[in-house]
């Protein structure tokens, strides 16, 4: 009997200093053991454009995953999900197959399910044991393929990028930016992960409701501010010739914020949310036209005539010509130096011109006598000052720097050879070891629309801006008169882009034309700039359009592009309606009388 | 708890004694309850759900094998009692051959499958070792005053001890030690005696330290030397080599037992040098327990079995359900229950005449002390953790249906008295 009182107390006693003395710690030690910690994925970031539209934001999305179990209770558990989630009787004997091919990792039975399904399946939990339900933000593009080279897009953080530094303080399974602006400001878009609880059993399968304990929740990235023009945008991605390969760079030429950025052809961001397919990513791959390429900021192409100007602004930066000068050698088709002749186009000539005359019809004869003034020398030193060896700092990744010899031993660094002096006539006229990006000359020709600098071209809109970084060139308001007199007379009566004159806008700009090997058409060109009759220029914009048809060029192709994005622009800016006729060409084309065209 | 306080005869009539069988429906009732929560889990697990109907319907097979025991006359019991303890030895051996395992004992052959009947021979060997033992001395005439008087019951139960340890069954083999002192106490035996007896035992778990196992072993010594005028040279001789061998083969002992054996032994003196695997046992049924609190967390509301931590929930570690569920006190509540139950078997012993009802009473106490103490000391670790159920409210119908014979016997073998 006293053996029985000893035991059954001894019992009750240690029952006491579990239970009542170290009730507490047990308890902690079964909340530990059966909560969970899993992250909640951040929403990323909103990105709004110069007028507050969204172009990029986030929609919840709903993922309906089972737990690993025998291939006959997946069955009836998914045909029991199906009439919730429509799942149709193939895609349900492709799961199972999924989930007997792959026993120990939960099946993804849906990642992007709709609200309406998910509650129904919440409700009815205890029918579906095994089903884990999960929502995480899914990033969404209004206009994916308008912005996709500008915006870039997002996946799943690599295992090469959790590697590097800058991806210090991920984990895997996070959502980052991989290309464009989404990669550019990644921390400040992607915001922090939040914490929370979920119950799960012994073998760790998540019982609990989806919504979890939040013990933390995940703080959303912060939102971007951009200079860019969404309906610009939409508006250039709708009227650049699918056939077309090319890019158009809007610039603001008050502060050259980026209205506008666009590579052709181009892709849609929303096909790489949730992990792009792939079949589509190999497509996007084999495209011989490259729509990853983006054609913006990476692609270089000789600037051909667009670069005149610069050479033009050299010589009157160095008192070598001044706006009305006239060069000694009349324009007769060709000049002839140290035994090298040189050829106009205009095999007729052009007879004596002015700085603004041999701008507008982009006689080569005068530009090959700036340029020997200038000297190659100077030309090259020059030259790279400006930058034009260098990128613009956009705020992309990728972006590519021009190409342009920084000095003489350039030559010899990549051909092995001294330069013959006449070869700055071949610069003068923008041919030779020159290749820029189109952004690199909308950049340069924002300096032309305002008062010799040009601010660094940014997507973002920051207040401060430091005007350290401005491209400088020390010009007088003269010399910039008589460019951009030159530029008018390309658009007005009997200049290259005539037909490309708008009627509200001053629309003004310069074509080029380059002829490249290996390519049957050339590449057109046309930078230019536009604002109000009476004011200064408010938008710079550069056109480039890869082998275009032989025979077209840049007036023909490039300049109504960039004529109409102005137009659209300046219109929407300044209240009026838009219409799709737009250009004098336009006009004549579609026999709307045109009463404010000049042709004198 | 007196006959005339009895309200009513019938009562009475039916069940022998309304208490001893009250409290074995009640715990069996119980038991139902907690095998019923046991199977509540977040992800239900067909081993578990549904289970309490299979030991409800084991309950009716129980009281049916309680009114059949109840209605054999107590001459015809304790005739049987040797053959149907040979008949146990011949079906423990038998279960080493065909035996089979099942259920979470998946690895080990317990079980014997007869047509749709499976059961463990282990369990009703407990019965039958309860009988034979109780048959065997009550045939004395005084209580056992030497050593050599206790070598044929050692060796009676020694026999299907050693039977059940092969298969290997360690938890049972502890009732049968139980059940053999118990008895043996009630038939006289002086304490120094038992203790003589238990002391190579004791040695084989001391030896796991040289110095410890010397003092006690020259302790024995010289306690053997004190009581020489009680025992014959030849029987302390005897004592002093058992203990000596125990300490020698202790260790070949120790590498000779399977690894989940040893492990359970490990974990019993520190849980974590094996958290997820032997120690997990033991680590999650006091987790459960201890956050159990004062009042636990409601019938079916552990969140350590819902969500599949508690390991056997519905058979060795029902008592962690409980725990957790029902608190500290629920918990005392059923300690408070079976010291009840077994306070009932020690007073029906203490009134009956009859040595050999007597003997059979103790050694019920015996096997249901053993297996009380060592199924809830486990559960908190207490004890080493062994395969051996909570009577009566363990999932498993041989042991309920032997539970159900005990109190049968218990109620038929006083009440003849």
């Amino acid at each position: 009997m006293l053996v029985l009182v000893v035991l059954m107390g001894i019992l009750v006693v240690s029952f006491f200093r579990a239970q009542v003395v170290r009730g507490s710690s047990w308890a902690l030690q079964s909340d530990s053991n059966r909560l969970r910690v899993l992250p909640v994925p951040p929403p990323r970031g909103t990105v709004f454009d110069r007028y507050g539209e969204i172009i990029a934001d986030n929609v919840p999305s709903y993922s309906v995953s089972l737990f690993p179990a025998p291939g006959d209770s997946i069955r009836a558990t998914l045909e029991r999900l199906s009439p919730f989630l429509g799942l149709e009787p193939q895609r349900v004997e492709a799961l199972v197959e999924e989930a007997e091919s792959n026993r120990r990792q939960p099946l993804l039975v849906t990642d992007n399910a709709d609200y309406d399904a998910i509650a129904q399946v919440e409700e009815r939990r205890a029918e579906f044991p095994g089903v884990f339900l999960e929502m995480r933000p899914r990033r969404r593009y209004l206009a994916g393929p308008a912005v996709g080279h500008a915006l870039g897009y997002v996946g799943e953080v690599s295992a090469a990028e959790l590697e590097s530094p800058l991806f210090e303080d991920y984990e895997q399974g996070m959502v980052v930016g991989k290309e464009g602006l989404e990669r550019q400001y990644e921390s400040l878009l992607q915001g922090t992960q939040g914490v929370r609880y979920v119950e799960v059993d012994a073998v760790g399968r998540g019982v609990g409701s989806f919504e979890g304990h939040a013990a933390a929740p995940a703080v959303p990235g912060e939102e971007l501010f951009l200079n860019l023009d969404l309906a610009l945008m939409e508006y250039i991605h709708q009227i650049f010739p699918d056939t077309m390969r090319g890019a158009v760079v809007a610039l603001n030429a008050e502060d050259g914020g980026v209205l506008a950025l666009y590579s052709a052809p181009t892709f849609d961001s929303n096909d790489f949310v949730g992990g792009i397919s792939r079949s589509l990513w190999e497509e996007l791959n084999r495209d011989l036209a490259r729509p990853l390429y983006n054609r913006a900021v990476v692609g270089r192409y000789p600037p051909a005539s667009t670069w005149k100007l610069a050479t033009a602004a050299i010589g009157l930066e160095l008192d070598l010509v001044e706006p009305d000068g006239v060069m000694p050698t009349a324009c007769y088709g060709s000049y002839t130096y140290q035994g090298v002749t040189r050829r106009c186009w205009r095999p007729e000539g052009h007879g004596h011109l002015d700085l603004a005359g041999a701008v507008a019809h982009s006689c080569n004869v005068w530009f090959y006598q700036l340029g020997l003034r200038i000297g190659l020398e100077r030309l090259v030193e020059e030259g790279s000052r400006l930058g034009f060896d260098q990128a613009c700092g956009v705020d992309l990744p990728r972006e590519m720097p021009g190409r342009f010899p920084d000095s003489l031993d350039w030559w010899q660094r990549v051909f092995d050879y001294r330069p013959f002096e006449n070869e700055v006539m071949t610069l003068a006229i923008g041919q030779g070891p020159n290749d820029q990006t189109p952004l690199k000359m909308a950049q340069f020709y924002l300096a032309l629309a305002r008062d010799g600098s040009a601010p660094r071209p940014q997507l973002i809109r920051s207040q401060d801006r430091d005007p350290e970084t401005d491209w400088r060139m020390d010009l007088g308001e003269r010399s910039l008169e008589a460019l951009r007199e030159g530029l008018r007379q390309v658009t007005s009566p009997g200049g290259t882009a005539h037909l490309s004159s708008l009627e509200h806008w001053d629309f003004i700009g310069k074509t080029g034309t380059a002829q490249r090997a290996q390519q049957d058409g050339p590449d057109a060109w046309f930078v230019g700039m536009a604002g109000a009759w009476d004011g200064d220029p408010e938008i710079v914009l550069a056109v480039l359009v890869e082998e275009v048809a032989p025979g077209e060029g840049g007036s023909s192709v490039a300049a109504p592009l960039a004529a109409k994005a102005a137009d659209f622009h300046l219109r929407r800016k300044y209240g009026m309606p838009v219409d799709t006729i737009q250009t004098l060409g336009e006009h004549l084309r579609a026999g709307v009388p045109a009463p404010w065209a000049r042709w004198e | 708890m007196s006959r005339d306080a009895a309200p009513a005869s019938w009562l009475r009539r039916w069940t022998g004694d309304p208490i001893l069988v009250g409290m074995g429906l009640g715990l069996s009732l119980f038991g139902v309850a907690m095998i019923y929560s046991a199977g509540i889990l977040n992800v239900p697990s067909p081993v578990t759900e549904g289970a309490w109907r299979r030991q409800l319907i084991w309950l009716a097979v129980a009281l049916a094998a309680f009114s059949a025991v109840w209605k054999v006359r107590p001459q015809w019991i304790e005739w049987a009692a040797f053959p149907i303890y040979a008949l146990s030895v011949i079906l423990l051996a038998a279960t080493l051959v065909i035996g089979t395992g099942a259920g979470t004992a998946e690895g080990v052959g317990r079980w014997i499958v007869v047509g749709p009947l499976r059961f463990q021979p282990a369990e009703f060997a407990k019965l039958a070792a309860v009988l034979g033992l109780a048959r065997l001395l009550s045939s004395r005439e005084t209580p056992p005053q030497a050593l050599r008087d206790l070598l044929a019951p050692a060796a009676l139960m020694g026999l299907p001890l050693a039977l059940v340890v092969l298969q290997p069954d360690l938890g049972t083999a502890l009732a049968f030690v139980g059940i053999l002192f118990a008895a043996l106490y009630w038939a006289g035996t002086p304490p120094f005696l038992l203790f003589l007896l238990a002391s190579p035992g004791i040695a084989l778990i001391l030896a796991f330290s040289t110095v410890v196992w010397s003092a006690y072993f020259v302790g024995l010594a010289l306690l053997l030397y004190a009581f020489r005028y009680r025992l014959y040279l030849v029987e302390s001789v005897a004592v002093l080599l058992a203990n000596l061998s125990a300490g020698i083969i202790a260790n070949p002992l120790w590498s000779s037992l399977a690894m989940y054996q040893r492990n359970r032994l490990l974990v019993f003196l520190d849980p974590s040098t094996d958290p997820r695997g032997a120690g997990w046992n033991l680590i999650q049924s006091k987790v459960a327990i201890g956050s159990g609190g004062l009042t636990g967390k409601g019938f079916t509301q552990g969140t350590q079995k819902r969500l599949d931590f508690l390991p056997e929930q519905h058979t060795d570690f029902i008592f962690s359900v409980i725990g957790e569920e029902l608190g500290f006190i629920g918990a005392t509540l059923v300690v408070a229950a079976f010291a009840f139950l077994l306070w009932r078997v020690v007073r029906l012993a203490e009134r009956t005449a009859d040595p050999f009802a007597g003997l059979v009473l103790f050694g019920i106490f015996g096997t249901w002390l053993v297996h009380v103490f060592i199924n809830i000391g486990m559960t908190v670790g207490l004890v080493p953790i062994t395969g051996i159920p909570l009577p009566f409210v363990s999932y498993g119908g041989t042991f309920l249906v032997t539970c159900w014979a005990f109190i049968a016997l218990a109620v038929r073998l006083s009440r003849e008295a």
